[in-house]
């Protein structure tokens, strides 16, 4: 086991670096993977270093390939399939453990490497943070210096380390390069598996009691809106989700509606242009602000004044979306959506339809009606909480006359219901209400604890007019946010509670800055490319221009290095370099030759001066007019001459 | 003596000669220029690239930017590795050497002093030839020297010829190499016959001790030395041998004055002209080795008696240069 052939063998210092390596690449699998898995990669991890550690030999091929069949059965029963990306990164992250343990050759160690960068990949799938990115090339720069040790065995740890940092930096120009250049196509390629996308947190099409409540604990961010101008006050930030019409007693659905490449109404009023950048939610809704201005590429419109993505948004996506706040929608509502919007089940809550009855005793038109059924709502005194007790049967009922306490659905749900049993056209809105001005950026941010129900009714001559039941009780949630508006000791999500500030301007901090990331890193698609490229001078540039001006990028990228690596001094320079070393050391001794001094005449006066070193000055000093007047210098002779110099000891 | 050189063999000649610019040896030193250094991926490196093409293809399928910057580091890390690797060999200065004779069927041993002129380290250099490679690395502005062994077949001057030079550094993914011819050749003595007669006698008259006819002087055993190749099989220790000791060979000392006329006329007529070659070699060693002075009587050539190792060579080398066209050439009297 001679060190020079150390194919068959690995070296103890060599092993630690790819089992680095391997280690830091699952590190960050450990969360996602089954426990199992996770247990059975490490655990090989560790047989293979206490393998290292004894200085024995590889394991038994037999073994190992009765390990990786096992696990292959066991990952099958797991998953109940072999393919999508959950048994996919099981898979590899066994097979990595077992391919270290039957390193032999060369061809092996290869072979655990690519896998290292398979799996280094497949963070990405689960997670594309800035935090995750660094693990990941962390794990990277392992897995080159595993190469490096592998190839030069009789390096310095340190010298690894340098060249491996060498190699990253020379290898970041044609990153950026390629990154920004490469044609981006907008996937996938061919079918995902059906386990592509994970299920995310968001609105539903449809609403039951509890249902926003539930969706206000999280404080995940579901959407950003980066405005020209000055964002828009509090109360015209509605941003519109699914419109729920059925109504069968207990719960909201959205009805079916139209879809055009124009919105159903003509845009009026005051314009806001902004930039809406969507965190996938894997449905069609944008939840632009009310009411969208088209027609855009890629947007349809819905007869609810929904904007509609064409395709699922299953990435983050970004959106240039114009909005009209003072828009009059629906004035010439058809009589089918009317009748759908009137329409109760046959039975039930009979004490609120008993209010209505009251109400519109002496036949108000639907405008007056509306402002006593404010009223009435205004001064019931029913409040605003996230943990509203349980409401199964005639909900409406109970939350009006028994509980009196409530979220934003049993609100607006309320609201409608009243309404609708008086004859008037109402209907639900989910969506999201208010967002945050990130100071750092100021952009807006709207979590999930933005979720929001409210109500439209439709008056004649007037169309669809949004009235948010909410407000009436709790003003400051359409004000403030809801934090301000929920009564003091109610579990708010961490970040919201007002003594945490400071926490907050972190998350601020951290939120513009991976708004960027989101915004440039991640989000740089086909979009984003030829925006880009529009701002260098190419507008729409063909994809063939795109990849022949990254050639040449690369192209000149590599001559750069090329020119570092040709660099080096040619003999003659070295013998100049050795020649002014040898004056210098003698300058120590008051002996610096003369400017015009030859070097016989400058060796005959050195010996003159110390004749104890005669012999050595005079070596040098033939030997360097010989190289000097004598080109082209032999490499092994100057060389010669400098260690010469060096080892030259003036007592 | 010299096999028909095949089609492929002359095909590789015409390669070397059309792309690599090789012809006649290299006297002068080799530098590793830009234009004689080759760079193309090894098995591992075309390995890492379709490693590379799937993990792309994987990116664009799921929308992977940072599966995009990973694959792009990793490509733009391999290309900046070609470039190192061309460094690492980039200015090495190489000369030949000496060649160490050899008896044929025995490895000769090449040296060449390898310069580094920069002020760093060179690692994972091979030096190989046809037959056999070295592993080395060159620490910064160090002369070294490598040594290359080729197994020999038959006598006669044996060159180096086709050597190479390569390295795999950094990442093991590309292989920049170098060929060469250096001038640097060595002379393959006739194998030794393994079991010689006795030396011939000495002719009358021309010892002063008279008649002390069986060679090498076999009853003044003075000891034992350890057992060479080249080394008689009748001067063997069995006996230490068999008793379980190492393989020894018996030395006796030299009649005081004797000396040994080794004459190709006097072998056997039924030999064939190499199997006297070996013969004549065996009795040169057993000659040099019983001390006395010997003289080699070649139909060319004559060879004065004379004893000691530059003798010796002397001999051998007329022996592996016998009747071969370079010999006038390459051997002055």
């Amino acid at each position: 086991m001679h060190p020079d052939t150390a194919t068959d063998s690995l070296r103890r210092d060599q092993g630690s670096w790819l089992l680095g390596a391997a280690a830091l690449t699952l590190a960050p699998h450990v969360d996602t993977l089954p426990t199992w898995v996770a247990v059975l990669a490490f655990g090989l991890l560790g047989w293979r270093a206490s393998l290292l550690w004894r200085g024995r030999m590889a394991t038994s091929k037999w073994l190992v390939l009765m390990l990786a069949l096992a696990a292959g059965i066991a990952v099958r029963f797991e998953f109940g399939h072999f393919f999508g990306k959950d048994p996919g990164v099981a898979l590899l992250a066994i097979l990595l453990g077992l391919k270290l343990l039957e390193t032999r050759t060369m061809r092996d160690i290869h072979a655990a490497v690519l896998l290292c960068f398979f799996l280094q990949l497949a963070v990405f799938l689960e997670n594309q943070s800035p935090l995750f990115a660094l693990l990941a090339l962390g794990a990277c720069l392992l897995s080159i210096g595993s190469l490096l040790a592998l190839t030069d065995p009789h390096a310095s740890q340190r010298e690894r380390l340098r060249t491996s940092a060498l190699l990253l930096v020379q290898g970041l120009p044609f990153m950026l390069t390629l990154f920004v250049l490469f044609p981006r196509v907008q996937g996938p390629l061919w079918g995902l598996p059906a386990d592509a996308h994970r299920a995310v947190t968001g609105l539903s099409d449809s609403m039951s009691p509890g249902s926003i409540a539930e969706l206000s604990q999280s404080s995940e961010i579901a959407f950003r809106a980066a405005f020209e101008e000055a964002p828009p006050p509090p109360h015209l930030r509605y941003w519109r989700g699914p419109v729920l019409t059925h109504f069968d007693g207990s719960t909201w659905r959205a009805s079916r509606h139209e879809r055009a490449e124009h919105p159903y109404y003509t845009p009026a009023g005051p314009q806001l242009r902004y930039q809406l950048t969507l965190e996938a939610h894997n449905q069609h809704w944008l939840l632009a602000m009310d009411f969208a201005g088209g027609p855009v590429d890629g947007i349809r419109f819905g007869s609810d004044y929904q904007a509609l993505s064409v395709q699922p948004v299953r990435t983050r996506s970004r959106f240039e979306l114009n909005a009209y706040p003072e828009t009059p929608v629906g004035v010439d509502e058809s009589s089918r959506v009317l009748d759908s919007a009137r329409r109760l089940p046959a039975d039930g809550n009979p004490r609120s339809r008993q209010l209505v009855a009251e109400l519109s005793a002496d036949t108000p038109t639907p405008a007056i009606l509306l402002e006593r059924v404010i009223d009435y709502l205004r001064q019931s005194e029913l409040r605003y909480t996230l943990r509203p007790p349980l409401m199964r049967e005639d909900s409406v009922d109970t939350f009006l006359f028994v509980a009196q306490r409530g979220f934003c659905e049993h609100f607006s749900s309320a609201f409608v219901f009243l309404m609708r049993a008086a004859g008037v056209p109402a209907r639900v809105v989910t969506g999201y209400q208010g967002g945050e001005i990130n100071p750092v950026d100021g952009s807006l941010v709207v979590r999930q604890s933005d979720a929001h129900a409210w109500a439209e009714v439709w008056l004649d001559g007037r169309g669809w007019v949004r009235v948010d039941p909410t407000a009436l009780a709790a003003p400051q949630r359409i004000e403030s946010g809801l934090s301000a508006a929920l009564p003091a000791g109610e579990a708010l999500p961490l970040l919201m509670r007002p003594e945490m500030a400071w926490l907050r301007t972190l998350r601020h901090q951290w939120d513009a800055a991976s708004n960027h990331w989101n915004q440039w890193v991640l989000g740089y698609n086909q979009a984003r490319q030829l925006e880009l490229l529009s701002e260098l001078g190419l507008d729409t540039p063909h994809w063939q221009v795109l990849i022949g001006g990254m050639m040449l990028a690369v192209l000149v990228v590599m001559a750069a290095l090329l020119a570092w690596a040709m660099h080096y001094r040619n003999p003659a320079d070295a013998l100049d370099k050795a020649w002014a070393a040898f004056s210098r050391k003698l300058a120590h001794v008051g002996l610096e030759r003369h400017p015009a001094e030859g070097p016989l005449d400058y060796g005959a006066r050195l010996a003159r001066a110390r004749p104890l070193d005669a012999s050595a000055l005079q070596e040098i000093t033939s030997r360097y007019a010989a190289l000097r007047y004598r080109p082209p210098a032999p490499v092994h002779e100057v060389l010669e001459l400098k260690r010469r110099i060096r080892k030259l000891n003036l007592r | 003596m010299v096999p028909r050189p095949t089609l492929r063999h002359r095909m590789n000649q015409a390669v070397d000669r059309w792309l690599f610019r090789l012809g006649a040896p290299e006297t002068e030193p080799i530098v590793l220029r830009q234009r004689r250094i080759y760079v193309l991926p090894t098995r591992a490196g075309y390995g890492f690239a379709l490693a590379l093409l799937v993990m792309l293809i994987a990116s664009l399928n799921y929308n992977l930017s940072l599966g995009y910057a990973l694959t792009f580091l990793l490509g733009g890390m391999a290309i900046a590795s070609i470039i190192h690797a061309f460094r690492n060999l980039l200015g090495i200065s190489l000369r030949a050497g000496r060649g160490e004779p050899a008896f044929a069927g025995e490895n000769a041993i090449f040296h060449l002093r390898v310069d580094n002129p920069r002020h760093r380290r060179r690692p994972a250099l091979r030096l190989s030839t046809r037959d056999g490679a070295t592993l080395f690395d060159l620490a910064a502005d160090e002369s070294s020297e490598v040594s290359l062994t080729l197994p020999t077949h038959q006598r006669g001057v044996l060159p180096l010829g086709r050597t190479r030079i390569e390295t795999t550094w950094p990442l093991g993914l590309i292989r920049a190499w170098s060929v060469f011819i250096p001038a640097i050749e060595t002379i393959v003595y006739p194998a030794p016959e393994p079991t010689p007669p006795p030396l011939p006698a000495r002719p009358a008259g021309n010892s002063s001790t008279g008649m002390r006819s069986t060679g090498g002087g076999d009853d003044d055993f003075t000891g034992l030395r350890s057992h060479q190749q080249s080394d008689s099989p009748r001067h063997l220790a069995w006996k230490a041998y068999a008793r379980g000791g190492p393989l020894m060979t018996k030395q006796f000392a030299a009649v005081e004055g004797g000396e040994v006329e080794l004459d190709w006329q006097a072998t056997p007529d039924h030999l064939d002209d190499e199997a006297r070659l070996s013969r004549l070699s065996a009795w040169l060693l057993a000659a040099e080795q019983s001390g006395a002075r010997y003289a080699l009587r070649l139909p060319m050539q004559n060879i004065p008696a004379a004893h000691g190792t530059t003798h010796l060579h002397r001999c051998l080398r007329a022996l592996a240069l016998f009747a071969s066209p370079a010999e006038g050439a390459r051997h002055a009297p």
